[in-house]
């Protein structure tokens, strides 16, 4: 495969994409091929205005005489240019003709034409039509600016004059494991296929970086905190052997590995703790679902395991309330509470939202581009998407009780107290009271299925749908589900919430009849009553829904045009469902992390990978499909994938068997070499330096200032900020939270979806609606204003300047030094120290002269601490080495 | 080691501002760039969009419908109340005329209503739309689809999508602000979404400009810290980031250093853009900066003016809210006293400078309200509930005709029946005028190349003036 490849070709699709083509198509971005030295000159002129040093990878050059690749050279061009009109999409294909099946494409047309004739160039409409200078014949027809360039053109002739083989798109097929080559020097069989790469390319890897460096990138990859100066200088102090390997044994085993790594996984769940929309409802126990990740990692739960909890947990025979908990993940689609529109569109509209997660999260592909219309490039109908659709159509939402520890047994001990005393409270009234509600069910039920006879009742069944749980985070749609369980089908649990909801929102129409039956009193007893059960804590769920629904595919993707009828299934492209049992989210999850899976393992793995090289094996991690990037290393990828099923998906194996190999612990210096070769780093001959997450900014800040809350998991917290922040929602309020709950690491920051908390925004928190799988890297003029004048920021500075006169001998070059040392972990250079010790002179005059601001500087707290040293430590946390990993 | 710009070579090439970090973070971001194309001649460079957040009632302000008036009380045509469902659970059956009273304005006879007699004054310079139309009938929805092309949350706003096409020509600002201003009842619908940059990275995010002592979040210098001491922190960290740079060779850093320079500018920018010591008080009292119901979106108009004049690429203000469901002729008068005046003297002030031209102002709301009075129980009848079917927006400058009113609408104002616009449709035509082809206008997401008007949209021609330059 490609290591096998000539020498010369430095080709990797999708990296030839000049920037500066001046063509307006996007989708030219990956054909030029040619070098073409004024667009070289003009890029680098424009690239010196950007910055220097940028070099873009111009010209790889056309692949001298040798035999053209269907997946590799074809594909892409098809897939950009011709597969909008002649493609999978029926509806939108032209002229019946589609070219990305072989045979397709060579039969004879209504025209009597053959678009591909294979061998014969001449009969080969295609080409007659690609080289036409009739621009009535040309294609692709002018006016789409899809034009292909004259080394498209003769691919494609190469192409035809072989045979026209096809292939089939690499991620469909199932991961192969190769031997690794055997290269001189290196063990790892990362590394032996990273320098093999390396080696036919003449480059030489980069030198391992030095040890501090390297214990700092290792404990942010692995924890997401800066290693302490203790373990820093136990680690450059420890002359076994195996010192690095133990201190990776250690980070693994650490709590806030866990932590670290939730997060990373709360990006694809698109985790938020409020509803979205309007008035953006809170969801109090959304963050049971982040406890239920946090410990998962922590425990190192296998990735099969891990994934059939998140889709179907509460369908495995016998589960457990964690396994259920798993599902929490499904939960994290947003709820409208505000109404205006039907109930159904709502549901339709969170099932669509799960349909496109799942397909992101685990397949990698953009399944929710099959949703109005077949897939232009992948080979995913519409039909394929809704029997994707159609298992999360039979799922609803339901919050479980999940105690947590010690409160199962104060509620089992109280509760048939409670539930006797309810009994008699309400016995005078029972009757009647069950008759009113009996009725009100009923009528509901009727308006469901007979809208629009009654206003008041569409109103009436409208609201339940909606207000259901409200500010609590419950299902939506709970009680109605409730409601059409039969009563003696419900649980006691089921029937007294269903009961406490007809107390309080029953229809006006009732209210006299309640009057009559003193409810506003039984309402009051019986809240004194609830307050009294010690309570148990609830978690978001999914569960069977109790009605059947009929699937069909939307027409155009409008949920009220209904189409085709469809059944639970899985795209054809891949592997088949196995076993003979119902077709549910359980045998879908199964299929996932079934072995001759070709995305599950590849997809995740490419993950892991770019968050420990900055870019992943396939650049574009969110869509392994046809326009997808492919892969840098693609026998590389396999093994990994490989290798982590053999291992029983173990997350911290495969972190280990990374970050172990000589490849993460290269140096991550730019090299002037690789800088028009390859200026993003496939090949790998260095590492890559990478600012940190918002979060982690955050985080070693609160932590090299000694103000970090330690505490793992628990609900969500709120430091805190300007309360002009969350007036851009329109209800929100953002009471900060007290004492050492300010100072808790960032994945404990509540996200009010709205207006979430603003110093993650800037440092480019995904947006909380959809599912994410890699975060922008932004620099900006306002990340900058944050850092440097933020009271938080501020504040971590003045107890980090506290911690340096508590810790340091009294003179400012010791005092630098150990500063720089705990916010940079290593000691800095003459010239670092010299710049300071220069910077703390000034800023000590400045407010010598000025000693009013000394004092506001200083917050009237901590005595004994003097300005320029705060202004010294604000320093080292805007440092770019301190918001980088290198 | 590489050649790396030093300091100098970078405040030398100030002028492509924040736009040339943006550009460095488009060249970052592999595998998802479009260049977008300006094939189209640009007649506007920047863009003052007032969003009136909630929905105002066409009828009250632009669209009058005189044979109302005699059926005011009576039922609603019976094919109008099918078509329509309540948003909010009103009562909607029978006719509310309005009662504010209409008359032509100006040369071209443009009808306006006596609610706004400051923005009537203008009409011979404003292209008022009368066949607004969209599909979606909720605040966040409706407002999402005016401003990101969806109706879903998490696409990039038309902000975004104009600072991502066209940069910033401005060195010391973003090149998208957000003013925001209320009638006491707080901003109403998808918050801070509606200028979020969803899928583009953080830098094209519209970022909020506050009327007050720290305009922009963290602008303001910690307590304690003067002028001075400040620009000792800023130079000591770049002196250090510079070594750093030297050792690593990422030229990251250079865009770091940069964004630290950009800051700086933008602590010394942003106060100056809110000192109107320099403001003639005619200027000033023709915002309304005098008076109280005035003084908040004025304040906010005379802003935007100041932030075109320096380059900043779109102003985005928001006023909330006009969603009238109750109590609609207090409210809505109201909000007319509060944005009226200032919206004139924004375009007054404009055109007498000469801005006008190459300024495009957008006066918009998600959609309108119905004809039908809305009734809610235990609420005074005098209200009317959302309505996407119809409604109207006006523009003005960069491009559009003046004094034309496009399109209409039935007796009632509840459907189109000229020329309708669809919400595409404007954004097609506000991508146009600044020299934007909107369909190509792209940035690639999760495997798809995504576009502000999704798959939809066309130029409305007959609203722009007609131009030779058109006929490439």
């Amino acid at each position: 495969m490609e290591g096998r490849q000539n020498p010369r070709q430095k080709n990797m699709p999708g990296e030839g994409q000049t920037l500066f083509e001046t063509k307006p198509s996007p989708m030219n971005m990956r054909d030029q091929l040619k070098p073409d030295r004024s667009r070289e000159r003009n890029a680098r002129r424009l690239c010196s205005v950007v910055v220097a040093g940028f070099m873009l990878l111009v010209g790889t050059g056309l692949r001298g005489q040798d035999s053209v690749r269907y997946q590799r050279d074809v594909l892409p061009i098809l897939a950009d240019h011709c597969f909008v009109c002649h493609g999978v999409d029926s509806a939108k294909r032209q002229a019946e003709l589609r070219l990305d099946e072989r045979g397709s494409s060579t039969k004879t047309l209504e025209s009597g034409q053959q678009a591909i004739v294979p061998g014969d160039l001449k009969s080969s409409a295609l080409w007659q039509r690609i080289t036409s200078d009739d621009s009535n014949q040309t294609m692709p027809p002018p006016e789409t600016g899809r034009a292909l360039s004259p080394d498209q053109r003769e691919i494609l002739r190469r192409w035809i004059e072989q045979g026209a083989p096809y292939e089939k798109h690499w991620a469909y097929i199932p991961p192969q494991k190769a031997v690794p080559p055997l290269v001189t020097g290196a063990e790892y069989p990362i590394d032996r296929f990273v320098r093999a790469r390396l080696a036919a390319e003449r480059i030489q890897p980069s030198p391992p970086v030095d040890r501090t460096t390297l214990i700092r990138r290792v404990t942010l990859d692995l924890t997401g905190l800066p290693p302490t100066l203790l373990e820093v200088d136990a680690f450059l102090n420890d002359p076994r052997p195996d010192s690095y390997e133990r201190v990776v044994h250690r980070l693994l085993g650490s709590e806030q590995f866990g932590e670290r790594w939730a997060r990373w996984w709360l990006d694809l769940a698109h985790y938020g703790d409020s509803d979205g929309y309007l008035q953006d409802f809170l969801r109090p126990v959304a963050w049971r679902y982040r406890q239920w990740l946090i410990d998962a990692f922590n425990t190192d739960m296998p990735f099969d395991q891990f994934t059939i909890s998140q889709i179907a947990g509460d369908l495995i025979p016998n589960a457990t309330i964690s396994q259920k908990m798993g599902t929490g993940f499904l939960r994290n689609t947003l709820s409208n509470r505000e109404g205006g529109a039907d109930l159904e569109e709502f549901r339709v509209n969170q099932v669509l939202d799960r349909t496109m997660t799942f397909g992101t999260t685990w397949l990698g592909l953009t399944v929710g581009c099959a949703q109005c219309h077949d897939h232009k490039f992948d080979a995913i109908t519409q039909r394929e998407y809704f029997q994707l659709y159609a298992f999360f159509n039979s799922a609803d939402e339901a919050n479980i009780d999940a105690p947590l520890a010690g409160e199962h047994a104060a509620w089992e001990a109280a509760k048939p107290d409670y539930d006797c005393k309810r009994t008699e409270l309400l016995a005078p009234v029972t009757g009647q009271l069950q008759a009113l509600q009996t009725e009100w069910e009923q009528r509901i039920l009727y308006t469901e299925s007979h809208p629009s006879e009654d206003f008041a009742w569409d109103r009436t069944l409208e609201l339940l749908g909606l207000q259901w749980g409200q500010n609590l985070g419950e299902g939506q749609l709970e009680g109605l589900g409730i409601i059409k369980t039969s009563p003696s089908q419900r649980t006691t649990d089921q029937q007294q919430r269903l009961q406490d909801y007809f107390l309080r929102s029953a229809p006006s129409e009732y209210a006299s009849k309640l009057k009559e039956l003193n409810v506003s009193e039984l309402i009051t007893k019986l809240d004194a009553l609830t307050k009294a059960l010690p309570p148990i804590t609830r978690a978001p769920a999914m569960t069977k829904s109790p009605a059947t629904r009929p699937n069909h595919l939307f027409v155009r993707g409008d949920y009220l045009n209904l189409g085709e009828q469809v059944n639970p299934g899985t795209p054809s492209v891949l592997p088949p469902m196995q076993g003979e049992g119902e077709a549910d989210r359980l045998a879908l999850a199964n299929w996932l992390v079934s072995r001759n899976h070709p995305l599950t393992a590849r997809v995740a793995v490419n993950r892991l990978w770019q968050e420990l090289f900055g870019r992943g094996l396939v650049a574009t991690s969110e869509n392994f499909g046809v326009r997808g990037d492919r892969p840098s290393h693609p026998e590389l990828l396999d093994w990994l994938a490989i290798e982590w099923m053999e291992q029983g998906w173990s997350f911290k194996t495969l972190l280990r068997t990374m970050v172990l190999s000589e490849t993460y612990r290269q140096s991550s210096a730019s090299r002037s070499d690789l800088a028009s070769i390859d200026p993003w780093n496939r090949l790998l001959a260095r590492q890559t330096r990478i600012r940190l997450s918002g979060e982690a900014i955050r985080d070693s800040a609160l932590a090299v200032s000694g103000l970090l809350n330690r505490t793992l998991g628990g609900p969500s917290v709120k430091p805190q900020q300007p309360a002009s922040v969350s007036k851009e929602g329109y209800a929100n309020q953002w009471e900060p939270s007290q004492g050492a709950d300010r100072h808790r690491r960032g994945l404990y920051t509540f996200i009010q979806r709205t207006s979430p908390f603003a110093q993650l925004v800037t440092f480019d928190l995904p947006d909380t609606s959809r599912s994410c799988t890699r975060r922008e890297r932004t620099n900006t003029p306002l990340q900058a204003l944050n850092l440097l004048n933020d009271p938080n920021f501020m504040d971590a500075a003045r107890n980090l300047a506290a911690r340096i006169l508590r810790e340091a001998p009294t003179n400012d070059e010791q005092r630098i030094v150990h500063g720089w040392m705990l916010a940079i972990s290593r000691t800095p250079t003459p010239e670092e120290s010299g710049r300071l010790l220069r910077y703390v002179q000034q800023q000590r005059a400045i407010f010598l002269s000025d000693p009013a601001a000394a004092k506001t500087l200083l917050n009237d707290g901590l005595s004994g601490l003097d300005g320029e040293w705060v202004m010294f430590a604000s320093v080292l946390l805007n440092l770019d080495e301190f918001v980088c990993r290198e | 080691m590489f050649e790396l710009p030093s300091r100098r070579d970078w405040l030398a090439r100030g002028s492509y501002g924040l736009g040339a970090i943006a550009l460095w973070h488009i060249l970052c971001q592999e595998g998802r760039t479009s260049i977008p194309t300006t094939s189209v001649k640009a007649r506007a460079k920047s863009v003052i969009f007032l969003f009136m957040m909630g929905g105002q009632s066409h009828l009250d302000l632009f669209d009058p419908k005189p044979k109302m008036a005699a059926l005011n009380g009576q039922p609603i045509p019976e094919h109008l109340t099918k078509a329509k469902k309540s948003a909010t659970g009103g009562v909607l059956e029978t006719i509310q005329a309005s009662p504010r009273s209409f008359r032509p304005y100006g040369q071209s006879g443009m009808e306006l209503s006596e609610l706004i007699p400051h923005t009537a004054e203008m009409a011979d310079d404003m292209c008022l739309i009368r066949s607004m139309h969209c599909e979606q009938s909720n605040h966040d929805p409706a407002q999402l689809l005016l401003h990101c092309g969806t109706p879903q949350f998490g696409g990039p706003s038309i902000g975004s999508w104009v600072t991502y096409g066209l940069g910033s020509a401005c060195h010391d600002m973003p090149g998208y602000l957000v003013l925001t201003s209320d009638d006491g009842h707080g901003l109403e619908g998808a918050g801070s979404s509606i200028w979020g940059s969803g899928f583009m990275p953080a830098a094209y995010r519209g970022v909020t400009f506050r009327n007050a002592r720290e305009s922009v979040l963290y602008l303001a210098n910690p307590g304690g810290v003067n002028f001075e001491s400040q620009r000792a922190r800023l130079d000591a960290l770049e002196d250090l980031n510079r070594f750093r740079q030297a050792t690593t060779g990422d030229p990251e850093i250079a865009a770091r250093i940069a964004s630290y320079e950009m800051a700086f500018r933008m602590q010394t920018a942003a106060p100056e853009l809110l000192d109107f010591s320099q403001e003639t008080a005619h200027t000033q009292s023709m915002y309304g900066l005098n008076s109280e119901p005035t003084r908040a979106f004025g304040t906010n108009c005379l802003l935007a003016r100041r932030m075109v004049e320096r380059g900043v690429r779109f102003v985005h203000l928001v006023h909330s809210t006009w969603d009238h469901h109750s109590d609609l002729s207090k409210r809505i008068a109201n909000n007319c006293k509060m944005t009226d005046q200032p919206a004139a003297a924004l375009l007054k002030d404009l055109k007498q400078r000469g801005l006008l031209d190459e300024t495009l102002v957008v006066w918009a709301g998600e959609f309108g309200r119905t004809p039908m009075a809305e009734v809610r129980r235990g609420v005074q009848p005098d209200g009317r509930d959302h309505h996407p079917n119809a409604f109207s927006v006006w523009m003005a400058g960069g491009g559009v005709k003046r004094g034309h009113v496009y399109g209409a609408t039935d007796d009632f104002g509840f459907q189109v029946t000229e020329n309708p616009v669809h919400v595409h449709d404007l954004q097609a035509t506000i991508l146009h005028l600044l020299g934007i082809d909107h369909e190509r206008l792209t940035y690639r997401h999760a495997g798809r190349d995504y576009r502000l008007t999704d798959v939809a949209g066309r130029v409305v021609e007959g609203m722009l003036v007609p131009s030779e330059s058109q006929s490439q």
